[in-house]
């Protein structure tokens, strides 16, 4: 997994709340056998007026206008700006994989649903819980400021505005910790073998019927 | 000290080291699988040279891509060949690891939290996993059941193990009686409609109280299925007898005194007289009225005899501009009536509503009378092939012909319409399935949760009414 330290880019605002996992990457997507080559895809009924098929080329396809990706102002952005519940829904970890290969690399919103929260770590994607009063403050600035960037700080836990605005954020440390260092996390749990052993072996006696399959 | 919630118990049992920094190994008694969220999960392990940590742990079958029709031709009869590749990757991916699978011509396929309960692969106390949301079902058996991502469903092939942060405890309880005509799936809308879609966002949900006590497994299902739509990845029913009666003598359930030590331990999961939770919401269950959906977040509800909400009425402007947008999405005007709403299609099926309780309910409903001319579609489909054999022996098949309702083959179908079943830009559906987000059922569709008995009589009329209006 790509490592995440501190990252600086241009903002974009999603200003919709539960935005869903359906909507950031629809399900005929999901038929891929692949991890990547999302991005084109990424909230494709929002940001393309016909209907997307998989292994399609994107470019020939008419676009939304009114669709803030398509703007040319946020074009590059590699930070979303989103609303109340941002992720709700299905457990498809192709949302963060869209959402990545897409090059975003940090998603700013009030609050988050828990299976895309957790997905977006596994995949180098930082999302960031602010109040919803500085996510409003954070809104209007985008949106007044062509060009608007901030820049964010794992380490620090800081977000920080263009006229040197320091937000805290909170984050858990074990996820913090293999973000910052780009760890695959099961050669971490698979440090801990014997006792994941230990512990099914003391199962095995208490509860043998976990084990047997009806037998 | 105060006693333990039923989730404190399940996790405790489960916990195979904590860590300093506050994160949690916790063992994974069962992992599901299916065709949509393993491929990536397998690869990575062949990449990384990891062999799964315990075989018998797992069991898949491919539901989500599956046609609902021509069968007998198996995998030859998926039309779409992505769809194809995508089941065929699963076959080879459990020939190739040793992993049991009932493929597409298995009578035992259908939907992995259908199948799960069936064969006993689901028993109380479990922790079971799935890369699907709607994991969350199998608490309805006093497991602590969630959805994961494709690199935790890895993980758990590797390890048998989650790193899990421990949730908060939530009580739902439903007191009372509910009335007659209402189910299961009307009282989890209702209970949505009031916390809403993040309410539950860090908890796990217990569902408690007299309404849940009287429920059958399959009620129980359906509104731990949905807890996911509450927010909650965990949604959990305590042990009784009513679970104990229904595991007894599954194929997967243990036998003899391996089983009589297991339903002592059963007998345990529960939550203590003495637990605190963190927090306790409370709906009088009597009060509970049939349910329609009318947005496309699935708190939009209302009761079958309400309206379609005024934007202006609603005081957050946040939650304004989401009802301003969900009304023009559906293409509904403020005020309007439910019973006005006019529909294309009625689906019943799915991991919510496709068991045979479902079914029954439905037969109840449409046993001589015919389905509407005015719709292009009303069809059900069966949770598994068991559920569909089951149903064909009581002679519910039958039924449904005769009153003019399709009798498909067994999967997740117009669900999420990864399949070729279904809406048209435009159209509104009836359905019993989880989700009414935008494009859920196919690309423009309009999507109504309901429950089966109230899909079934939406299919008779044509639009929504009062199912215990047709009950006499």
């Amino acid at each position: 997994m790509r490592a995440f330290t501190q990252h600086k880019g241009v903002v974009a605002p999603m200003d919709r709340s539960n935005v869903d996992t359906d909507m950031i990457i629809p399900k005929q997507f999901l038929k891929s056998i692949k991890r990547s080559g999302f991005g084109p895809n990424l909230f494709d009924e929002l940001r393309y007026l016909d209907e997307g098929k998989p292994d399609q080329d994107c470019s020939q396809r008419p676009i939304n206008p009114d669709f803030v990706l398509n703007q040319d102002r946020y074009k590059a952005s590699s930070i979303l700006l989103a609303r109340r519940n941002f992720g709700c829904g299905s457990s498809r970890e192709h949302a963060p994989w869209a959402l990545e290969d897409f090059g975003f690399r940090v998603i700013i919103a009030p609050s988050f649903a828990d299976i895309f929260y957790n997905n977006c770590f596994k995949n180098g994607l930082l999302p960031i819980v602010l109040d919803e009063e500085k996510v409003d403050q954070l809104f209007a600035e985008v949106k007044a400021e062509e060009g608007y960037q901030l820049s964010v700080d794992l380490e620090a836990k800081t977000v920080t505005t263009p006229s040197g605005q320091v937000f805290n954020f909170e984050v858990d440390d074990f996820r913090r910790h293999c973000l910052l260092k780009g760890l695959d996390d099961i050669g971490v749990t698979l440090e801990d073998a014997e006792l994941i052993q230990s512990y099914e072996e003391s199962r095995r006696k208490t509860a043998p019927w976990l084990f047997s399959r009806g037998a | 000290m105060a006693g333990k919630t039923l989730y404190d118990k399940l996790w405790d049992d489960h916990l195979v080291k904590q860590r300093d920094d506050g994160s949690a190994l916790i063992y994974i008694d069962r992992q599901l699988l299916h065709e949509v969220t393993s491929p990536q999960a397998f690869e990575g392990l062949r990449l990384a040279g990891r062999k799964p940590w315990r075989l018998d742990a797992n069991l898949a079958t491919p539901d989500h891509n599956v046609p609902t029709t021509d069968r007998e031709r198996g995998v030859e009869g998926i039309v779409d060949p992505v769809s194809r590749i995508q089941v065929e990757t699963l076959d080879k991916n459990c020939d190739e690891f040793g992993i049991l699978e009932f493929k597409i011509k298995d009578q035992r396929q259908g939907i992995v939290h259908v199948i799960g309960p069936e064969q006993g692969a689901t028993l109380p106390g479990m922790s079971i996993v799935c890369g699907d949301s709607h994991t969350s079902t199998h608490g309805a058996f006093g497991c602590l059941a969630h959805g994961i991502g494709t690199s935790e469903v890895e993980h758990v092939l590797a390890t048998q193990c989650l790193v899990q942060q421990k949730m908060k405890n939530m009580l739902v309880k439903v007191n009372g009686k509910l009335g007659p005509g209402v189910t299961g799936k009307d009282v989890v809308l209702a209970i949505i409609g009031k916390i809403g879609t993040a309410g539950g966002t860090g908890y796990a949900i217990e569902f408690g109280g007299e309404a849940i006590r009287d429920l059958s497994m399959e009620a129980r299902m359906t509104i731990c299925n949905m807890s996911i739509e509450a927010g909650a990845r965990v949604g959990m029913v305590a042990v009784d007898q009513t679970t104990i009666d229904y595991v007894k003598d599954r194929p997967f359930a243990p036998k003899g005194d391996m089983r009589d030590k297991a339903i002592e331990y059963w007998k345990t999961l529960h939550s203590d007289e003495d637990a605190v939770f963190d927090k306790v919401v409370e709906l009088d269950g009597s009060a509970i009225q049939p349910q329609v959906s009318w947005g496309t977040s699935p708190e939009m509800v209302s009761a079958v005899g309400g309206n379609v909400p005024d934007p202006e009425a609603e005081a957050d402007p946040i939650k304004r501009e989401g009802i301003v947008r969900a009304l023009k999405y559906m293409g509904l005007q403020p005020n309007m009536s439910i019973g006005d709403i006019k529909l294309d299609r009625v689906f019943i099926g799915s991991c919510t509503n496709s068991r045979i309780e479902d079914l029954r309910e439905v037969a109840k409903v449409v046993k001589g009378r015919k389905v509407s001319p005015s719709l292009k579609q009303a069809m059900v489909v069966p949770g598994s092939g068991l559920v569909k054999a089951q149903a064909e022996q009581e002679g519910l098949d039958k039924i449904f012909i005769e009153a003019g309702l399709e009798w498909r083959d067994p999967g997740c179908s117009m669900c999420l319409a990864m399949n070729a079943d279904k809406l048209g830009q435009g159209e509104h559906c009836a359905s019993t399935s989880n989700r009414n987000f935008e494009g859920r059922q196919g690309f423009g569709g309009r999507t109504h949760l309901v429950s089966p008995a109230m899909a079934a009589a939406a299919a008779i009329h044509g639009h929504f009414v009062d199912v215990r209006e047709m009950m006499n």
